[in-house]
């Protein structure tokens, strides 16, 4: 059973979407994406334990042995990632029974459910695979069944944002695709293992550089790196809030994953940030992002969209913390990229329940009504002060290691790109606190009450997030774990 | 972390929204007394670590030093939570709490991780006290003073993370100046000590706090600075001429101000000074007095700010001009005020006369006359500004007419708490001596030493008289200078209003003009941000495209040269 599992992780929730459609009904879909998350978080969670007792697992897919097979590989460096993405699926598989109903008709329901199921299957494959093309498979199997989720989105504004998303989610997968037929044509094998042990023999290969280039800029669309980011505030700020839930806690979180993995494990380190600049953009475009997604999203006038430009500012953070390329900078990449997770899920989570209860997110329509919906309003300033890094939250945690790592390296200037976006992050949580709380209420109109589910989950998120903050054992073993095998190729 | 006073009375405060009526003032009044009770049952020294991040923390040290300030903080904390009893905002009342956590918990720290975590919620819970103005002017005040803090804050990481780097530890011992990241904390302290030039944040912000706002923010952040200032920077000589200027400049703004409780803002900076000088010296006798004045500093200031606010309370206004007259509708407040005025003025018999004579004795020791000459005129600058100005123009002076009523029982109630404290630490100043880090060897109360302030108070309370019955002074810049002689005294009001006429003027031609280009100017560099403009619209599917090409093409580029 055990040695069966990290095909069954990927298989439950692949298996389950056509049963969804099968269905018909929503609440029934609903119960088998529940089922899905569960089963795979449940697979996720016995695969992290035995590859912290036995180290890493590997599975032969049908039997054909690697490298003409398909290769499936658990290891350190994506057993955090597994639990963050089927985590993130169960919290949205619950507060969807609240939120879905609120957005979306019942004729639909259970196709939304249907792309949540092969959005996670795809997530959980391309994490746990050990091949480049199958890699690229899942990519697309998660990719697309996102732009269609994200076109599910109740306003009419979520077409063109889905169809943007898709055109320039494409072209970055197309560019994998390129870069993965490259490094094909330099080692005529597509083993992720195989292709290291290749690649190192084909050292100062043109083709070889041209390979990781195109692969590292369709991962970095992928990941909504700056200034390729530019899909992501319409897709999140438009998607259902189940959607923007979901996705903002794993699909850019997976792609940067897949940068860590092919970087170190494949193309190997001393290629990508020795002889290839690519370690220095990234600290730039970490930098930049970092500095110039926070100030926009201070400009911002609605919650959602917000919060997405956010997002593009932490994935700074955790690009530079990667581009570092040393075991300090990787280990704080993944510890902020865990915390990240949780804080967003729980912030999107929270915009969405307010959704739910005014209509609106924008935060003119949140004027004074820190007193009226005091509990929503909590959670969103907690979960807040997570993004600013006030300790002791968890995105304290996070930042003070990016912190260390970054002077450990004597990256002054990307140090103070952070510092200037956490003031940044302060100006634009300050300002909910102050719309929420010192501004006169626009209507007098009486919010509607508050669906429990999501209630529910808005608070298990935040309540993770600070004892992620308070007591960081779990998520740091797991971030060092991870950058140990990552760097030592413990895979 | 299990024992700590700052926890109980975050806990405290977490209770106070939940309560209305009877319990709830019960909570406010009991939590910063268990806070005492808790303190002086933990035993000296320091708890148990705890692990965080790899980091060995000690959020709990109890040594003489530490648990003098606290004391002064949680007595600071009852008497502001028994001041803000009346309001029905549970916002500010549970507010407070966290700030006076803040300052306890920043107090017992033991390690520099603690210390910027407390240091940072000072300056986040104080902020709430100025919003909670609920008006658009409080509001920009506090976005400035919050801005200030943070700074100070960051300031502070970015000095601990240097340290920590160097290998020197995270303990919270003597820092130094030299040590690494050492002028970065020292710059950290300097904010929210109001070092010169770094005080402005502090007049600018304060009397825009709320009533209540006002007495906890003079009781908490400045003396949380200097503590931190008397455990890291202990003996650093500049500190005796930062101090010695934080001393005697405010006396001149001070004296021409009108907003009573900018005033008192100004007053708290020289008082401030005197502190910071004795931590400059350093030495059992500068360290002690720098902690009693503090701990002194905290209640007569806080008594202050109190009548202060109850004037403001029942008339709707702290400015001297419009004040006047209010001993006869206000009499117990006005006896109060004059009690803190009297402490803070330093006549004996009261508590600044016990423990200032510290920092003076101090400076004597180390025979720095010109320091002590200084600092003797900023004693007798005080007078002028806080001890006579002060209970003068807001009660006395010219009958503005108001016949209001007394201030409400809870106030009162307070003020006569501090006012005890005050004439205690006076009369018997061993009650506060016997807590003091060093032992103390100086009797106060000798006939020199008491003759000497004598005079200098009596002189300076006859020049006021003098010159307020020759009616000398023009009604908005009542003032008294002693050591300024008569021909001055008149060029500097004309002077002075020759010189605000002309900057009225001038503010009144360039002041829009400049006003409206900053705001172009605003609207000009946050444009690209806002939504709807290039950067922040959703962009076109093109755009995104040539993006997308143009960061492939560049990395190609430079892979290949």
């Amino acid at each position: 059973m055990i040695a069966n599992l990290p095909v069954l992780q990927v298989l439950i929730p692949l298996g389950c979407a056509p049963l969804c459609v099968l269905l018909r009904r929503r609440s029934l879909a609903w119960l088998v994406f529940l089922m899905a998350a569960l089963g795979s978080l449940a697979c996720a969670a016995v695969l992290a334990r035995q590859v912290a007792a036995h180290g890493p697992l590997h599975y032969a897919v049908g039997g054909w042995a690697p490298p003409y097979g398909i290769e499936f590989v658990v290891a350190g460096y994506n057993t955090p990632v597994l639990l963050v993405v089927s985590g993130a699926a169960v919290a949205a598989a619950v507060y969807s029974l609240g939120s879905v109903r609120t957005e979306i008709d019942d004729r639909r329901a259970p196709l939304l459910y249907t792309f949540l199921c092969l959005t996670l299957g795809g997530l959980l494959g391309l994490t746990v695979t050990g091949d480049v093309f199958n890699a690229f498979v899942f990519l697309e199997i998660s990719s697309l069944s996102t732009y269609a989720m994200v076109a599910l989105g109740p306003r009419r504004r979520a077409l063109p944002a889905a169809f943007r998303y898709l055109v320039i989610g494409t072209v970055g997968a197309t560019f994998v695709l390129i870069g993965i037929g490259l490094a094909y044509a330099v080692t005529g094998t597509l083993n992720m293992a195989d292709l290291a042990a290749r690649l190192a023999a084909a050292d100062s290969d043109r083709a070889l550089y041209a390979a990781a280039v195109f692969v590292f800029v369709g991962l970095a669309v992928k990941a909504a790196v700056f200034p390729l980011h530019a899909w992501l505030p319409g897709a999140y700020g438009e998607a259902p809030s189940t959607v923007s839930t979901f996705l903002a806690a794993t699909s850019t979180k997976v792609a940067l994953y897949v940068l860590c993995r092919l970087t170190f494990t494949v193309f190997g380190a001393g290629l990508v940030f020795g002889t290839m600049p690519v370690g220095r953009i990234g600290l730039l475009a970490g930098g930049l992002a970092a500095v110039a997604a926070s100030a926009v999203a201070c400009f911002q006038t609605d919650l959602k969209y917000l919060l997405a430009w956010s997002s593009i500012a932490q994935i700074g953070y955790i690009l530079a913390g990667i581009s570092l390329g040393t075991a300090a900078g990787v280990s704080a990449a993944y510890l902020h990229l865990i915390n990240h997770a949780v804080i967003k899920a729980s912030l999107f989570a929270a915009a969405g329940l307010v959704l739910v209860r005014l209509g609106s997110v924008q935060l003119s329509a949140l004027a004074g009504l820190g007193r009226r919906m005091p509990w929503t309003f909590a959670a969103i300033v907690i979960a807040g002060l997570g993004l600013v890094g006030v300790p002791p939250t968890a995105g304290f945690a996070g930042k003070w290691a990016l912190a260390s790592a970054l002077i450990e390296a004597g990256q002054w200037p990307v140090l103070v790109a952070m510092l200037v976006s956490s003031l940044l992050a302060l100006g634009y949580i300050g300002r909910i606190v102050e719309t929420a709380w010192f501004r006169e209420p626009a209507s007098v109109a009486e919010p509607s009450g508050a669906p429990a589910s999501m209630t529910a989950v808005v608070w298990v998120l935040v309540a993770v997030s600070v004892v992620f903050g308070l007591d960081a054992a779990l998520p740091a073993s797991l971030a060092e774990s991870a950058a140990e095998a990552l760097l030592n190729g413990g895979g | 972390m299990t024992a700590n006073p700052a926890l109980l009375l975050i806990l405290g405060a977490a209770g106070v929204p939940l309560l209305r009526g009877l319990p709830r003032h019960a909570l406010m009044a009991a939590v910063p007394v268990a806070g005492l009770v808790l303190l002086w049952a933990l035993p000296e020294g320091t708890a148990p670590g705890l692990q965080f991040l790899g980091l060995e923390l000690m959020p709990v040290r109890v040594d003489a030093l530490s648990r003098v300030f606290a004391t002064g903080f949680l007595i600071a904390a009852l008497l502001t939570m028994v001041y803000a009893m009346h309001l029905r905002d549970t916002l500010q009342q549970a507010m407070t709490l966290v700030y006076a956590a803040a300052a306890v918990g920043g107090t017992l720290a033991g390690d520099l991780v603690t210390l910027f975590v407390f240091w940072e919620l000072a300056g986040l819970s104080s902020a709430f006290l100025i919003w909670a103005g609920r008006n658009e002017r409080s509001h920009r005040a506090a976005t400035r003073y919050l801005a200030v803090q943070l700074l100070s804050g960051l300031l502070m990481l970015a000095g601990i993370v240097l340290r920590v780097q160097s290998g020197a530890g995270l303990e919270f011992g003597h820092l130094g100046l030299d040590a690494p990241g050492g002028a970065l904390i020292l710059a950290a302290i300097g904010i929210k000590c109001a070092f010169p030039l770094l005080h402005s944040w502090l007049t600018d912000t304060y009397p825009e706090a709320t009533i209540v706002g006002a007495v906890a923010l003079s009781a908490f952040t400045t003396k949380f600075a200097v503590y931190t200032l008397a455990r890291g920077f202990a003996g650093t000589e500049m500190l005796v001429w930062v101090g010695l200027v934080m001393a005697v400049f405010p006396i001149f703004y001070a004296v021409i101000e009108n907003d009573l409780r900018r005033v008192l803002a100004y007053s708290m900076i020289n008082q401030l000074g005197f502190m910071v000088v004795g931590v400059g010296i350093g030495g059992a006798l500068g360290i002690n007095g720098a902690s009693a004045h503090a701990v002194a500093d905290m209640v007569f200031k806080g008594l202050l700010f109190m009548s202060v606010g109850a004037v403001m309370l029942r008339t709707g206004t702290a400015n001297g001009s419009d004040l006047g007259g209010l001993y006869k509708s206000m009499p117990q407040t006005a006896a109060l005020c004059m009690v803190g005025a009297a402490s803070i003025s330093a006549f004996p018999l009261f508590s600044g006369f016990a423990t200032k004579s510290l920092i003076m004795e101090a400076v004597g020791q180390e025979h720095l006359t010109v320091a002590w000459l200084l600092l003797l005129f900023a004693s007798a600058g005080v007078f002028h500004h806080a001890g006579i100005k002060i209970p003068y123009f807001a009660f006395f002076a010219h009958d503005r007419g108001y016949r209001v009523a007394e201030a409400p029982l809870n106030m009162r109630a307070a003020m006569v708490m501090a006012a005890v404290v005050c004439v205690a630490i006076g009369v018997a100043p061993s009650l506060l001596y016997d807590m003091l880090p060093y032992a103390v060897d100086y009797a106060p109360y000798t006939t020199a030493h008491v003759i000497n302030q004598l005079q200098l108070l009596l002189l300076a309370a006859l020049a006021f008289t003098v010159l307020v019955r020759t009616g000398l002074y023009p009604p908005e810049l009542r003032s008294v200078n002693i050591d300024a002689d008569y021909v001055y005294r008149r060029a500097l009001p004309q002077g002075w209003r020759a010189l605000s006429r002309a900057a009225d003027a001038g503010r009144a031609r360039i002041g829009p003009v400049l006003r409206r280009r900053g705001g172009e100017l605003w609207e000009i560099a946050t444009g690209p941000l806002r939504p709807g403009s290039r950067v922040s619209r959703p962009w076109s599917t093109h755009l995104m495209v040539w993006w997308t090409a143009l960061v492939l093409g560049a990395m190609l580029l430079l892979a290949f040269l």
